[in-house]
């Protein structure tokens, strides 16, 4: 029998501390989609999200009212476009961004993503001109997010894809300069993209998937540092522990919702993604922990220490409360979507260098950092290149959500509003690597990813 | 199926009576109640069995809130599997 004082428990993380399930996000292959007419295959992928995501806003809230925990995002995720619009002529796909944009306004969900190509090792004409539709379609779209794997590390950096896509982030940031280049905040570039990710903006269907799946993103790093406002002065071990056994109960709301949504939906449950994710409100805040921890602020020495640990215990405890854990399982620090991180940045405290070797020890990478919009588009390649390079060497995934934020520099703030909340604009290392990422071509895979 | 509901708030008279004809007129039995008074605050849990309830659970929760906002506490109703989730094994 349940005590009061664990169901007292239970109702102060969800009133007081903000646990939430972050999203519940149904991932939709459309390669049965394919056609070589686009009018038809557009149509084809339009009918077929609609069908199946029909009620996943619907039952999600349902979900959250029965078990009174908030469900904060219903999301869809599709086969890569650049794979599923393959067979179509056509000179770009950005009329498929549309439909997707439509598609999500008719199911309800906040975000819909997949607008991505897999270009770790070569780029074909397909994923040419997907690229090429990346900036149209998001200044053109509101809910669509697109993403882009660049790297792995069985098969090297892809260097002449990253000099595109820096491209293309600029093109992007000066597409939507009049509301401070948020496009940007709808594109992700990835080393080792993972196919079960729920999380936007770098969500796809991976090609191993099924028909369809239901990914759940758990979060609630509100109710991690109000558990380890308690051990305040303790040390290593009980700080660990209090964040492990917190991580399980956060996980096991996660797992009850995915399985419920999954048994509702009829739709096989793919993963828990064991993913800290800030909001912008008080009380929610990667940074938050960090401080509870210890630290006077993030980007202090020992925030890296402090972000494997919390990484870590997070996975050690989430591991056991899930039958599947996927996704992306990494603690997220975008920088506009978190207050407390805001706060480190406009201090001096937090660099972007500080930032990318946070990203070393499992975060999952630079997000939601706004720079300089004049930077040079040879400089955001090397900083992707920077983070591709951890993300293969380490083995893990890494990302790059970079906001060059048009017209405006260093100390002013970049507005996203929403969920996407606001940035202060990063300083840029003013040293050039232009000679450096100009050589493009390929980077060999790294001598570690020959296991057989 | 069963339901926990939970009342948190100022003590005053006739709490328990006002949210019991609640469930009852809407064919819900309670199974179980703990209560603690401290401090003049009132946390109360109750077990509820809803498998012949006559309303959907998330409108009985929704009802409930009102009820509560009403009479000046915080009430809720949650399916059981949640807490059960998190501290069983």
């Amino acid at each position: 029998m349940i005590s009061i004082s664990e169901v007292q428990e239970t109702i102060r993380m969800i009133s007081e501390a903000n646990l939430d399930v972050r999203t519940i996000t149904m991932g939709i292959s459309l390669l049965d989609c394919a056609d070589d007419n686009y009018e038809t295959f557009c149509r084809k992928i339009y009918d077929k999200i609609t069908l199946k995501a029909e009620h996943l806003s619907r039952i999600g809230d349902d979900i959250s009212k029965e078990y009174g925990v908030p469900v904060v995002n219903k999301r869809i995720s599709v086969t890569p476009i650049a794979i599923a619009a393959s067979g179509c002529r056509c000179e770009d796909y950005v009329e498929v961004a549309r439909t997707l944009d439509r598609a999500a306004v008719a199911t309800g969900v906040n975000f819909i993503g997949g607008f991505s190509a897999l270009v770790h090792k070569g780029i074909t004409p397909e994923d040419r001109k997907l690229l090429d539709s990346i900036p149209p379609a998001l200044a053109g779209t509101e809910r669509v997010c697109s993403s882009v794997n660049v790297a792995s590390t069985r098969s090297g950096i892809n260097m002449n894809a990253v000099n595109i896509v820096a491209r293309l982030v600029k093109d992007t940031a000066m597409m939507t300069a009049a509301a401070d280049s948020i496009g940007c905040a709808k594109f992700v570039v990835f080393c080792n993209a993972v196919d079960d990710n729920p999380f936007m903006a770098g969500a796809f269907h991976g090609i191993g998937e099924g028909d369809c799946a239901i990914n759940v993103g758990v979060s609630g790093p509100g109710v991690v540092k109000r558990a380890i406002e308690s051990t305040r002065g303790a040390d290593f071990e009980t700080l660990c522990e209090t964040v492990k056994r917190t991580a399980f109960k956060i996980t096991r709301v996660g797992q009850l919702v995915a399985q419920e949504a999954s048994r509702r939906l009829n739709v096989p449950f793919g993963a828990i993604d064991l993913s800290l994710a800030p909001t912008p409100a008080i009380g929610d805040s990667i940074a938050e922990i960090l401080q509870e921890m210890g630290l006077e602020q993030p980007g202090a020495p020992g925030t890296t220490a402090a972000i494997a640990i919390l990484n870590d215990n997070v996975k050690k405890g989430g591991v056991m409360a899930s039958s599947y854990v996927g996704g992306l399982s990494g603690a997220f620090i975008p920088v506009s979507e978190d207050r407390g991180m805001i706060e480190a940045v406009k201090l001096g405290a937090l660099t972007l260098e500080k930032l990318e070797a946070m990203t070393c020890v499992c975060s999952v990478g630079i997000d939601m950092a706004a720079i300089p919009g004049d930077t040079p588009v040879e400089t955001l390649a090397g900083i992707i290149l920077d983070e591709m390079a951890i993300g293969m060497i380490n083995n893990k995934t890494t990302a790059v959500r970079i906001i060059p934020v048009i017209g405006k520099g260093v100390g002013e703030m970049a507005e996203f509003g929403g969920l996407l909340g606001a940035a202060p604009i990063m300083s840029v290392n003013p040293f050039s690597c232009a000679d450096f990422v100009k050589r493009g071509g390929r980077i060999p895979a790294p001598i570690h990813s020959f296991r057989n | 199926m069963k339901g926990i509901v939970t009342v948190l708030g100022k003590d005053s008279v006739g709490i328990i009576a006002k949210i019991c004809l609640y469930l009852s007129e809407r064919n819900t039995n309670v199974l179980d109640i703990a209560q603690t008074i401290v401090g003049g605050y009132f946390n109360m849990m109750m077990v509820v069995d809803l498998s012949g309830a006559s309303e959907p659970l998330a409108s009985m929760a929704v009802g409930l809130e009102t009820l509560g906002r009403d009479i000046g506490v915080v009430v809720k109703l949650q399916h059981e599997d949640i807490f059960n989730a998190m501290h069983r094994i």
